[in-house]
């Protein structure tokens, strides 16, 4: 990895009245890249990756995004600057279409006066965009672009989540957790949709549980320990026993004091 | 496994070692079957899909065994178009009912906004002199904030729906009665001095029926809503607050600015209601329409608006008011005795969230 990262975070602290949630955490995400985030429950990984899509303000420490000083004071915010983040819930609308969920608000208008002054929706153009998509990232098994979302299998939906986040020009994807509620197959669809979009050349933040699929696709693991960024291992140089030792303490990374 | 991350680069297919089976496997399962076996499932998913065909098929049902009842009676267009007469009011009141509950709410205060604008509307035109359009103007005006304030209440204080509008309702009623003086305003009397307030009662024959433009107008406040709902985004933005407001926040969507919108647009379909309340009536009574609150929420409910929100058609609450209309259209035709329509809409009530609740079970 060479060159200036993408995004980036320093000294990030976030504190919930006595409980420190963030600790002068850092943060580096190079171009291209995948990078694991993982951490025992509590560790802070959610507080740093709020922190980074928007959805939480830090008390102190600075953001970087593309080498610029940004602040985000809403997750709004964050997406329009191109950090698209598909969150564990997913964040889709069960009844509405894919089509609907995919351009929630951002929506396609109409040309001339219905497009701006009623913000009519341009309805065909948005059925081909989401359908192009959509088949860009093999998933077009789904028959129907009109049908619900909830009418979709679990992974079918994170597919449709992840479509969304990719198709809008963004710089960065967040994915919580995408395979914690899937089955053995459809996480491993899920995992290759997630190295799809790398090959798109779009950077992935992956928060996971599930070692084997961080070493699978992971390029670096970001281990995060008590609130701040312990250590970032390789998963070619490093087995999954040295990163569990590490985020629970069992083991400290060299050069480093025990934490 | 970490060891052994360097051999995918030789080809082999990803994946750890207990997943190379899946090569093997049933395709089929990752897609999903479009139609599961057997007749009644085949309706619930075609009920899923299109939920307004509930109150559309009931509707017809209704026409049609209330015509074998009643015979021609039922059937002459002057008792058809009457019905549609009689539903115009409770129906454009269903109408800015159905926005609220399609985003999950409910309003108790809907009839009792219309009302206070009637009586605004009436004073103004008809004792004070001011011009009708005026009038009108102000009444469109007042009930657009009135709807306001129900949705300040509910977006900026949390409160919920149901509380806010069971106080809004109170509130609106007592300043009705005090801006009235209780007293009704005679038809005389906006004959004379107002009779642009009465437009929507006048109409035309048509082969022995009369459409009046108040039925059209329901019809077309529906249409309105309807493609304001369907084909923009602000409608689209309605119903996926309604649907799960924090899924459509962390999309993006500015919830409280949508609810808001809903709110404030609904209170301007009361002050609609209210000036064709006029026409239909014919005077303006403080006293009047005191179940409107209610009867507009049995017109959505019967039309297969979810409660729970962000499901189901606008159309059907137009549908809902019509299924209540024909049965008491059918009933008094049948000489039945009115305390029987009463048990008949009770009914049809729950019939209708009962069918609602077997159609929401296809997604689980």
């Amino acid at each position: 990895m060479s060159g200036q990262p993408i995004l980036s975070a320093r000294g990030l602290v976030k504190r919930y009245g006595r409980v420190t949630a963030l600790d002068h955490a850092d943060f580096e995400l190079m171009p291209g890249e995948i990078l694991a985030v993982i951490g025992d429950n509590g560790a802070g990984k959610t507080s740093l990756i709020k922190a980074l899509c928007g959805a939480v303000q830090p008390d102190a420490g600075e953001i970087f995004l593309d080498g610029r000083l940004v602040r985000f004071a809403s997750p709004r915010e964050a997406q329009a600057a191109g950090i698209a983040t598909v969150y564990q819930t997913l964040a889709l609308s069960p009844a509405l279409s894919i089509v609907d969920n995919m351009f929630m608000g951002r929506e396609i208008r109409k040309p001339g006066l219905a497009g701006t002054l009623l913000r009519a929706l341009d309805r065909e153009a948005m059925r081909a965009f989401a359908r192009e998509k959509l088949s860009d990232l093999g998933l077009m098994t789904i028959q129907n672009i009109d049908q619900p979302v909830e009418t979709l299998s679990g992974g079918q939906r994170q597919g449709v989540a992840v479509a969304r986040a990719a198709a809008f020009g963004s710089k960065v994807i967040i994915l919580d957790e995408p395979t914690a509620a899937l089955g053995v197959k459809e996480s491993r669809r899920v995992l290759e949709l997630i190295l799809d979009v790398k090959a798109r050349g779009i950077p992935i933040i992956l928060i996971s549980h599930n070692m084997p699929h961080v070493f699978e696709v992971a390029d670096r693991i970001h281990v995060h320990r008590l609130g701040r960024r312990l250590c970032v291992i390789d998963p070619k140089t490093h087995t999954m026993s040295d990163a569990v030792a590490y985020m629970t303490g069992a083991k400290t990374p060299a050069g480093m004091e025990a934490a | 496994m970490g060891e052994t991350a360097g051999s995918s680069v030789q080809n082999e297919p990803r994946g750890q070692d207990f997943e190379q089976v899946l090569g093997q496997s049933d395709a089929r399962l990752a897609r999903f079957e479009d139609r599961p076996p057997g007749l009644i499932a085949a309706l619930q998913h075609g009920l899923h899909g299109n939920p307004t065909l509930v109150p559309v098929i009931v509707l017809v049902v209704a026409i049609a065994v209330f015509g074998l009842i009643a015979g021609g009676k039922f059937f002459s267009p002057f008792n058809l178009t009457l019905i549609l007469q009689q539903v115009s009011i409770i129906g454009i009141l269903a109408a800015a009912q159905s926005l609220i509950v399609l985003t999950a709410g409910i309003d108790l205060s809907v009839a009792a906004i219309m009302v206070l604008m009637s009586v605004i509307a009436g004073n103004l035109a008809v004792f004070m002199g001011v011009p009708t359009v005026l009038a009108l103007l102000v009444a469109f005006a007042g009930g657009s904030a009135a709807g306001l304030m129900n949705g300040f209440f509910v977006t900026k204080v949390k409160l919920p729906p149901f509380i806010t509008t069971l106080g809004t309702w109170s509130i609106f009623f007592a300043l009705n009665l005090w801006l009235s003086g209780a007293q009704s305003i005679r038809s005389q009397d906006i004959d004379r001095n107002a009779p642009l307030l009465k437009f929507w009662g006048e109409g035309f024959a048509f082969f022995g029926a009369r459409v009046t433009y108040g039925s059209l107008l329901m019809i077309a406040v529906f249409l309105v809503l309807w493609y304001l709902l369907n084909r923009t985004a602000w409608g689209r933005h309605v119903y996926a607050v309604g649907d799960d407001r924090e899924a459509a926040e962390l999309a993006g969507i500015q919830a409280d600015r949508v609810l808001l919108s809903v709110y404030g647009l609904s209170g301007f379909v009361c002050a609609i209601a209210a000036w064709a309340s006029i026409g239909r009536v014919g005077s303006i009574s403080p006293q009047s329409f005191y179940e409107g609150n209610l009867q507009s929420i049995t017109a959505v409910v019967v039309g297969g608006i979810s409660l729970f929100g962000g499901r189901g058609s606008i159309l059907g609450a137009l549908f809902g008011a019509l299924i209540v209309g024909v049965f008491q259209s059918g009933l008094r035709l049948a000489n039945v005795d009115v305390l029987w329509q009463v048990f008949a809409i009770g009914w049809l009530i729950i019939l209708a969230v009962a069918i609602d609740q077997w159609i929401r079970k296809v997604s689980r």
